[in-house]
């Protein structure tokens, strides 16, 4: 929808270390895809991140790194080394998308990380790969965030006004675990009302379930192995109050509890078979 | 900066916030449509250097330089694209608003994408059509037939739109170029019950661009309603334009008028308005308590209002013989409550009116409705203008479902026109219709019910309470149809019915497909459900013994009968066709997995074919020198689907095929009067008016024909183009000619009435699959049954047929408006307020019953409407008998019924 209160888009150049002058009223740009999708009055001046070309994806030794702007029609077509395991967890978490892939052509990585919702699935699939975001801080400098710990709660997270998330890594070990993926929507591929995650390291049995959408937060359970399902259910009693579980129209929060604690033995199940 | 679309260039600049959409829109692109304008819905789906993406969520400026590709670009040097030419084939499309969002979509899909389409079309909604057919014309199935002189009837024609639908090129109601364009714009109330104290504009005029500031203190204080009937004094008189008391949140309080949308929006932000908060209550039930606020104080003001000390609009007591006695003689008795949410229309066109004055200074109200004359009536009454001095007319109307049966803004527009004598356009958001626009009366059903050991029904007692909402728009009708047939199927001695209408301070309900039946129906037909269970009976062998028949007398609160008689009869068929279906199965298994529990469940209802209020129709239909038929009616076409069927009508009835009928609707300058598209009665009003107005030329042509060729009366037939006269051909042309020589057209002009009328008949039957530990729902077959009369055009019928499945799935498996504790919209997006994509629209097996009525036009019946009425008890019978445990909650979403099987279940 048009945002009749933007007066100015500041359509950026260089690599993003400069200065924005951020003041009231300002807002990132990246796909727009949410901004654009509701009222924002607040808002004055758009900055446009698409001006610093950042390199969508970069496959190193040291794993995937992902630029915040790349778009999830890109990350989707990503051709991962054979050896990244974890990688199908890309399509799944692209697929857990209640946007189309039309809106995939537009959206980005960093606009569904930074929006925060509950529900983002560039959420779930950051935090259970075990990514740290570098984030450019708006008095200058830069800060390392683990991803479990970027999204504070339903539409909240770390930055402040003017901070930018620049960059997403996903380390080579997160992608060459084995991995165990779950998800129910209300509505036939609708928006997530629970996503959990397991991954299980190949080397040494580490099991890890990462819960999402089903609570207001993204939370990641470590384990130095796939545990039995009596310790699993008192790990996430203990984790995870029952005031953490979110509740909107996509679910109740007795629900959310109720398939996150089905789906993750579940999850233990299939993975303690892999191991 | 420079923007290409469909290989033309601009150097148009957007505004630094303007969205793609609106810009293609400025440009004159108007395929480019509005259903969501949030990226949900996909009707502006464009391509971008060939990619598509959703016009509405992209910046305009990112298309700079690049090509935009828009549905009007598609075809190619006057060739169609192979996929629009699909969608006609297929006839894929009902109202055609989202077609070339779906289009440009579908044209995208590679093999692979084609055989993932409930992912790949996630992003594209369509509201009328169920997606089967959708589904048919990306796969390249071809339903049309060829249109053959004399054999329209019962023929798969295609809509007379279909070319302009798939090109983009058919106009709907803001697909205008209007020059000196005011846009209008509506200050919503944040309380659900408050007093205006103040309200100060001074700031909002103050504004660059703003025009005019309109409030409570600035508009005629005229009471009226905004439902729209032939016979105003159906509704009460409870709604000014503008009111210094709102009753809900989302009530207009103030109008702001300007040069932009922009502008009027900052208007609005700028309007500083002191309220007085008033006590709000929100349940039905504690409105009816003494001592709650009373919503409308209007003692003496308006006689409608029943009880207006204790919030009841209208309540309605009755019954026949005595159902204690009939309780007595039970041997089983049944009895619970059946709760109805209230869901929205989600036509893709919003509600939205363009008003301007013509050089005689005739208002003109180009809008988007379902009824063009009683708009101008209502805007007559409000501004105290003659009629003749009000032109209201519609173009294609993108969707309606009832929500349209309403003046929600074509009379602010109209304000606004004759005070600043400037044509004004004023455009719902999506967000306007949740808050805004009417919904479904949300109504609690108790249904006590008694039969005997054999199944013999001894006695039925009903009382309804429905939830108006703040004012009583459509609260009568809707509660008496809900009295109605619901009951009246059942042949029974006893019965007795109380039904309530009552104000609270939610937002206003309305007319929605079904009309108060579908809540009642859920209720009746699951409670019927549930004591054939309890007497160990079949419950379709249940029905099959109760169900009313030819002859039985139809009585709901009466003994006195309706104008309603059995024009025809097709239960016992639809009854036989649905169980037939259910007992072969379809071969399609539950997903893999040990916690799937399946089980099948059906339900019956029967519709009036005609409201009983008044309703009439008038069809001008001519013989013209281009050597076409002309005919000129009232009613409107938003998918409905009465285009091509009255088409049909003049050609089967001529003797021609329907490429020679052209059309003229939905104007009240150019057409005879018609009540309105709604309650079916495109097909029993306006088609039987059609079909007089066929009938009567037909006797003028061949009484002129056989005068001119000294014929016998009884030798000359009607032959396509000609008139064969003793075996000569006289072309129609000749005869025109000749006729006008002597002074005569080949003109008529007739009318029809709602009464008589008849009864339809629809039955509908799931087998559904239910995990025991998720609740999720899978629905493995839908099979549906209609007793439609002679069916004019199958390919139509079933598309009405599968897209009202589709609708009522929705409303029982997805839908739900949530409001929070102080009465506002929780969830007034798509995203949040989840209608059927693709992957959630079951593909239906759609069977007609044999019958040909005896007051509908050529046999026929409406179906437009009564195939939703079945279909939330038919899945909760379904979810019952697979679950083993009775949901009377609607709807039936995962986490409001998984605890119950889980628990049920547990291991």
């Amino acid at each position: 929808m048009n945002l009749n209160t933007i007066t100015e888009v500041r359509r950026v150049t260089g690599r993003g270390n400069e200065d924005f002058d951020w003041r009231d009223g300002d807002g990132w740009l990246a796909g727009g895809t949410w901004l654009f999708s509701e009222p924002q009055p607040h808002l004055r001046r758009l900055v446009d991140l698409h001006g610093f070309r950042w390199e969508p994806l970069v496959v190193g030794e040291q794993g995937l790194q992902i630029s915040p702007t790349c778009t999830i029609a890109q990350l989707y077509a990503l051709e991962a080394p054979p050896e990244w395991t974890a990688a199908r967890l890309i399509q799944q978490c692209c697929h857990a998308f209640l946007a189309s892939f039309k809106v995939w052509n537009t959206a980005t990585v960093g606009g569904n990380i930074c929006m925060s919702l509950p529900a983002g699935p560039m959420i779930s699939l950051t935090v259970a790969l075990e990514g740290v975001y570098t984030l450019r801080l708006r008095e200058g400098g830069e800060r390392r965030v683990a991803a479990d710990e970027f999204v504070t709660g339903d539409h909240r997270n770390v930055l402040q006004p003017g901070d930018l998330l620049r960059s997403i890594e996903l380390p080579t070990a997160a992608l060459r675990r084995r991995t165990c993926f779950r998800r129910i929507s209300l509505t036939h591929l609708g928006r997530s009302t629970a996503l959990l995650i397991g991954t299980l390291s190949p080397q040494d049995g580490a099991f890890m379930l990462t819960v999402s959408a089903s609570t207001v937060r993204p939370v990641r359970l470590v384990f130095d192995q796939v545990p039995d399902a009596r310790s699993l259910r008192g790990r996430l009693r203990e984790t995870i109050d029952d005031s953490m579980y979110h509740d909107d129209v996509h679910g109740a929060p007795d629900y959310r509890k109720h398939v996150t604690y089905h789906f993750a033995e579940e999850i233990r199940g299939e993975l303690s078979r892999a191991a | 900066m420079s923007y290409h679309v469909n290989g033309k260039t601009f150097s148009n600049e957007p505004a630094p916030g303007q969205c793609l959409r609106t810009f293609l829109r400025e440009l004159g692109w108007f395929g480019v449509k509005k259903g969501c304008d949030a990226g949900d819905c996909g009707a502006c789906t464009v391509w971008l250097d060939g990619v598509p993406v959703n016009s509405c969520i992209v910046p305009a400026f990112r298309a700079e330089g690049r090509r935009v590709t828009t549905i009007e670009g598609l075809a190619k040097d006057g060739e169609l694209h192979p996929m629009q030419r699909a969608f006609i084939e297929a006839q894929g499309f009902q109202c055609g608003f989202c077609t070339a969002g779906m289009i440009m979509t579908a044209s995208t899909l590679n093999e692979e994408a084609r055989q993932d389409l409930p992912r790949f079309l996630k992003g594209s909604l369509c509201r009328c059509t169920g997606y089967r057919a959708i589904e048919d014309a990306i796969q390249g199935k071809k339903s049309i037939e060829d249109d053959r002189p004399g054999a329209a009837c019962g023929a798969n024609l295609p809509s007379p739109a279909s070319e302009g639908i798939v090109t983009g090129k058919v106009r709907y109601t803001l697909d205008t170029g209007i020059e000196d364009l005011l846009h209008l714009k509506v200050l919503r109330s944040p309380h659900a019950h408050a007093r205006i104290v103040a309200i100060r504009k001074e700031a909002a005029l103050a504004t660059p661009g703003v025009h005019e500031v309109f409030t409570w203190e600035d508009v005629p204080r005229r009471l009226y309603t905004t439902a729209i009937h032939d016979d105003h004094l159906v509704d009460p008189d409870d709604t000014y334009m503008l009111d210094d008391v709102v009753r809900f949140v989302g009530q207009r309080v103030a109008a702001v008028v300007a040069e932009s949308e922009a502008a009027a929006e900052e208007g609005c932000r700028r309007i500083e308005v002191d309220y007085e908060m008033l006590p709000a209550v929100f349940d039905p039930e504690e409105a009816m308590q003494a001592g709650a606020t009373v919503i409308h104080d209007k003692k003496g003001e308006d006689p409608f209002i029943r009880h207006y000390g204790r919030n009841v609009l209208i309540d309605v007591h009755g019954g026949v013989g005595d159902v204690d006695a009939g309780f007595a003689e039970a041997d089983a008795v049944h009895e619970a409550e059946y709760a109805s949410h209230r869901v929205q229309h989600v036509h893709l066109e919003t509600h939205q009116t363009i008003t301007w004055l013509d050089e005689q200074q005739r208002l003109n109200v180009r809008t988007s409705s379902q009824s063009p004359f009683i708009a101008q009536a209502k805007l007559s009454h409000l501004f105290s203008l003659s009629p003749i001095d009000i032109r209201v007319f519609c173009e294609r109307v993108g969707g309606g479902f009832g929500g349209k049966q309403e003046v929600l803004t074509e009379d602010l527009c109209a304000l606004a026109t004759l005070k600043t004598g400037r044509p004004v356009q004023f455009e719902f958001t999506r967000k306007e219709e949740f808050v805004g626009g009417p919904g479904r009366h949300p109504m609690r059903v108790k249904v006590k019910a008694g039969a005997r050991r054999d199944g013999t029904l001894t006695a039925l007692e009903v009382r309804i309470v429905s939830n108006t909402g703040a004012y009583g728009n459509h609260a009568g009708e809707t509660l008496y149809h809900g009295c109605g047939e619901s009951i009246s199927v059942y042949r029974c001695p006893n019965k007795k019915v109380d039904g309530y209408a009552v104000y609270t301070n939610l937002p206003p309900a309305g007319a929605i497909r079904g009309y108060g039946l579908t809540q009642p129906i859920y209720a009746v037909e699951s409670a019927m459900d549930e004591l054939a269970g309890a007497l160990d009976l079949d419950p379709t062998d249940f029905r099959r013994l109760n169900a009313v028949r030819p002859g039985d007398p139809m009585l709901s609160m009466s003994e006195e009968p309706e104008d309603t008689e059995y024009g025809s009869y097709g239960l016992d068929q639809c009854l036989d066709l649905v169980e037939k279906a259910l007992a072969r199965g379809n071969g399609v298994a539950p997903p893999e997995g040990e916690d799937w529990l399946v089980g099948s469940g059906s339900a019956l209802a029967m519709h009036d074919t005609a409201p009983p209020t008044e309703h009439r129709s008038t069809a001008r239909l001519s013989f013209g020198a281009d050597g076409n038929y002309h005919l000129a009616i009232g009613t409107c076409e938003f998918g409905n689907g009465t285009t091509t069927m009255h088409g049909q009508v003049v050609a089967s009835v001529l003797g021609t095929t329907a490429s020679r009928v052209r059309l003229v609707q939905s104007d009240t300058d150019r057409t005879g009067y018609d009540t309105g598209a709604f309650a079916s009665t495109g097909t029993s009003v306006a088609a039987n008016a059609v079909r007089f107005a066929a009938e009567a030329l037909r006797e003028r042509i061949l009484d002129f024909a056989s005068r001119h060729s000294g014929a016998s009366r009884d030798a000359c037939r009607l032959d396509d183009d000609a008139v064969s006269c003793n075996g000569s051909r006289i072309s129609l042309s000749e005869l025109l000619a000749a006729a006008r020589e002597e002074g005569q057209q080949l003109e008529v002009v007739r009318k029809a009435h709602g009464a008589p009328r008849s009864v339809a008949f629809n039955v509908q039957g799931f087998r559904v699959a239910v995990h025991r530990v998720t609740g999720e729902i899978s629905i493995l077959q839908s099979a549906h049954a209609a007793d439609a009369g002679t069916v004019i055009n199958p390919m139509q019928l079933r598309g009405q047929i599968e897209g009202s499945v589709a609708q009522a799935v929705g409303w029982a498996l997805y839908e739900r408006m949530v409001f929070d504790d102080e009465g506002r919209v929780v969830n007034p997006t798509l995203r949040n307020y989840r209608i059927p994509a693709f992957a959630d629209a079951p593909r239906t097996e759609v069977f007609f019953a044999e019958s040909r009525d005896a007051v509908g036009p050529l046999g026929a019946k409406g179906m437009g409407e009564c195939p939703v009425n079945p279909v939330a008890p038919a899945l909760a019978n379904a979810l019952a008998d697979a679950t083993g445990v009775r949901f009377r909650e609607l709807p039936f979403t995962p986490d409001r019924i998984y605890r119950r099987i889980f628990e049920h279940h547990a291991v």
